[in-house]
């Protein structure tokens, strides 16, 4: 397929291409961390992740209109605004259901499955009753629109840069809060043993309620972002779910650079894929290599060592 | 075109039935006769229908929720305008139209369930309903079994015809040939890369364009790419468009995807007023997720558009408005879905009667001289003459129209060397 063509043009394909992989890998990133938290920290597999992810779009939506109809002269920056009010309301949400629904569920991880899994339908129709069946658009401000053209013909995507560095910004800050901060050591204190952790003085419910308000937060972001690539519409959370476990289990749910090693070997493999073959095929194909290796290393490729 | 027309009005069959609707009562052929003077029911009704003296029952059976509710609420409005504005200009024969709306749930087995509920308990004269395909190829067969009539709204692939289905969308030859041949002419476009959703629609409708183009255009495929439902990256097949450079980009991607899909091309930089882009699958509906500033420039091959300058259109438009509200749009479905009824309606008066045998053999050539698209007339295969219609999208989510065939064009669902 490449006989026609010059070097050149090959040469910045290829760039073009590294680029794409890496703007999915980002997303994959983005789209995982939240649901690695709640996964990989407290064992909770939580089905509504894309409803959490769908709302931080919706609020994205309605910051978009009320910015337009009240503030159109600070329209430009509405999206940094956004993206925290995104990450308040799923959070708050998030805290929410954990009081009301999981924190009964926790010795009983696999009903959370079937709870979450009825949560996301409820909140679906909920979505869909209150800004109704439709798509909406996310109308974005110009500078976030095209492309920055590096040389004549290598261009990138600037959405795909805002992804990228959103990523990196939130990744950094996870780690941060996991690994550095006294919170993060109590959150891994009890997701190591809890009731010892219990018993040293760590209000265990407190820190369960914040790591799953901190994951669907999270979630609220990435949804946020994905305005700028994807659909906004009470079923959009669907698009987004499979990929997501996908990335955490395939990482080792308890380990974040797992998680990142994983969407970036699904991304790039996938990316690199879809350019030489179909784009259904390459679907196929990186699930079959996901499967297999999963077959072989069952925890995924990172895994916690604790002694059992 | 209307030799074919003719053959089928004269048939043994249909002269009969004209001799037929002849007994009938000439004060009922009236417009807005009053109930008082419809014809018995005994008369009308001879298979146990739904069917009173004042009131007739048809069922609307549509996704109301799930994924495809984002589509299906259009058809679902536009069935209950119909349905409403028939009853205002008097009914069906002197009869009330009631209806009763069942819920398929984006489910197909959920769909055949309603279907045969509304056919087996409530005896329904006529259901107006499904959206895709799969759904229904899922009540296909309730309808047959148990001799209901379904009008279908939805363009689609073509490959069936059935006694008990009116499709009142176009099939696929009817959308696509007309637009390349266009594009083709007017573009002097000779290489096309195809991109679509991975089901059933879009591949024999790319099979269909990629013999027009090789066959008849004598131009090149250069790419033919699909992606599973629900895909939102599409960096990778941007790249393959910018590498073989092709004249067309033909799109069927549907649901979620075709948002993603138009943002990542305008983000790549791909500028739709240079670069042709033609979508058999993008109406009104779908740029309001997908947002007017990403697709603008793009071509859409359709039969409608709600910007169409004609009197009907401009009645129907405010119609809807005025019932719907003020932002809602109207895709090329919608105006389909609003045949369904209308075409009933005019089916019955002709066949003088609800049950559902005459209706099937009237079906053929009943025309509607109302359509907001302009006239339309049932071909013998169930489906519609149409004519195809080349939109150009805009920013503000409109289509202004580009071009239209200046006849009618068959229906072939079968489409003969296509296959």
């Amino acid at each position: 397929m490449f006989g026609d063509y010059s070097i050149g043009d090959l040469g910045s394909i290829f760039v073009m291409q590294g680029f794409a992989g890496l703007i999915l890998f980002s997303v994959y990133v983005l789209m995982a961390l939240g649901l690695a938290i709640i996964f990989g920290q407290m064992g909770v597999i939580n089905m509504a992740h894309g409803e959490f992810m769908i709302l931080g779009a919706y609020v994205t939506w309605m910051t978009s209109n009320l910015f337009q109809a009240y503030l159109p002269s600070l329209f430009s920056g509405y999206f940094f605004l956004a993206m925290i009010l995104a990450f308040l309301a799923s959070g708050a949400l998030g805290m929410l259901v954990e009081w009301g629904l999981i924190r009964h569920l926790y010795k009983r991880p696999l009903d959370t499955l079937l709870a979450t899994w009825g949560l996301s339908l409820m909140l679906q129709q909920a979505y869909r009753s209150v800004f109704g069946a439709r798509e909406v658009g996310v109308e974005l401000p110009q500078w976030m629109l095209g492309s920055l053209r590096v040389t004549d013909s290598i261009e990138v995507p600037i959405n795909g840069v805002f992804v990228m560095c959103l990523t990196v910004l939130i990744t950094i800050a996870v780690a941060y809060v996991l690994y550095m901060s006294r919170w993060g050591r109590q959150v891994r204190a009890v997701v190591q043993n809890r009731i010892m952790a219990g018993a040293v003085g760590i209000n265990t419910e407190k820190v369960d309620r914040y790591t799953f308000g901190l994951g669907c937060g999270i979630a609220g972001v990435a949804g946020s972002a994905f305005t700028m690539i994807g659909s906004t519409g009470p079923t959009s959370g669907q698009l987004y779910i499979v990929d997501t476990f996908l990335v955490v289990v395939f990482g080792g749910a308890a380990s974040l650079l797992g998680t990142i090693a994983s969407a970036f070997s699904i991304s790039q493999t996938q990316s690199t894929l879809e350019f030489f073959m179909s784009g259904s095929m390459a679907k196929v194909l990186t699930l079959l290599a996901v499967v297999g290796i999963l077959m072989l290393r069952p925890q995924g490729l990172f895994a916690l060592k604790v002694r059992k | 075109m209307s030799d074919e027309a003719n053959k089928g009005l004269l048939s043994p069959l249909r002269r009969k039935l004209l001799m037929g609707m002849a007994a009938v009562p000439a004060i009922t052929m009236l417009p807005g006769g009053s109930f008082a003077q419809a014809p018995a029911t005994s008369a009308v009704n001879t298979t146990g229908l739904a069917v009173t003296d004042t009131e007739v029952t048809v069922g609307i059976l549509h996704s109301a929720t799930g994924t495809m509710a984002i589509s299906e609420t259009g058809s679902i409005q536009a069935e209950k305008l119909a349905i409403e504005q028939i009853n205002a200009a008097g009914g069906v024969l002197g009869r009330k139209i009631k209806f009763i709306q069942e819920d398929g749930a984006s489910d197909w087995p959920t769909f055949a369930e309603k279907a045969k509920k509304l056919l087996v308990n409530d005896k329904v004269a006529a259901i107006m309903g499904c959206w895709t395909s799969a759904s229904r190829k899922a009540v296909l067969p309730v309808v047959e079994q148990y001799n209901g009539m379904l009008y279908y709204p939805t363009f689609y692939e073509g490959l069936e015809q059935s006694k008990n289905v009116i499709y009142t969308g176009q099939e696929a030859t009817q959308q696509i040939l007309a637009g390349l041949n266009w594009i083709a002419k007017e573009k002097g476009a000779k290489s096309f890369f195809f991109i679509g959703s991975d089901y059933i629609w879009p591949r024999t409708s790319n099979k269909i364009a990629r013999k027009h183009v090789e066959n008849v255009l004598k131009g090149k495929v250069v790419g033919e790419e699909y992606y599973a439902l629900g895909s939102t990256q599409f960096n990778s097949v941007i790249n393959k468009i910018k590498l073989t450079k092709p004249d067309v980009i033909f799109t069927d991607v549907v649901g979620g995807s075709n948002v993603a899909f138009y943002k990542q091309l305008k983000a790549a930089g791909i500028d739709l007023s240079k670069q042709a882009l033609l979508t058999i699958s993008v109406t009104e509906d779908e740029i309001d997720g997908i947002g007017g500033e990403n697709i603008a420039g793009a071509y859409a091959c359709m039969k409608y558009f709600q910007s169409l300058d004609n009197a009907n259109n401009k009645a129907f438009v405010s119609a809807f408005k005025k019932m719907w509200g003020e932002k809602t749009v109207i895709g090329d479905v919608t105006q389909a879905a609003y045949l369904g009824p209308w075409l009933w309606k005019l089916t019955v008066e002709k066949a003088g009667s609800f049950d559902v045998d005459k209706i099937a053999t009237a079906s053929t050539g009943v025309e509607f001289k109302g359509a907001p698209e302009g006239y339309v007339r049932i071909h013998e295969n169930h489906h519609l003459w149409s004519k195809t219609r080349v939109g150009r999208a805009k920013l503000d989510g409109q289509f202004e129209l580009i071009y239209e065939t200046a006849d009618l064009v068959e229906p072939d669902p079968f489409p003969k060397g296509y296959q």
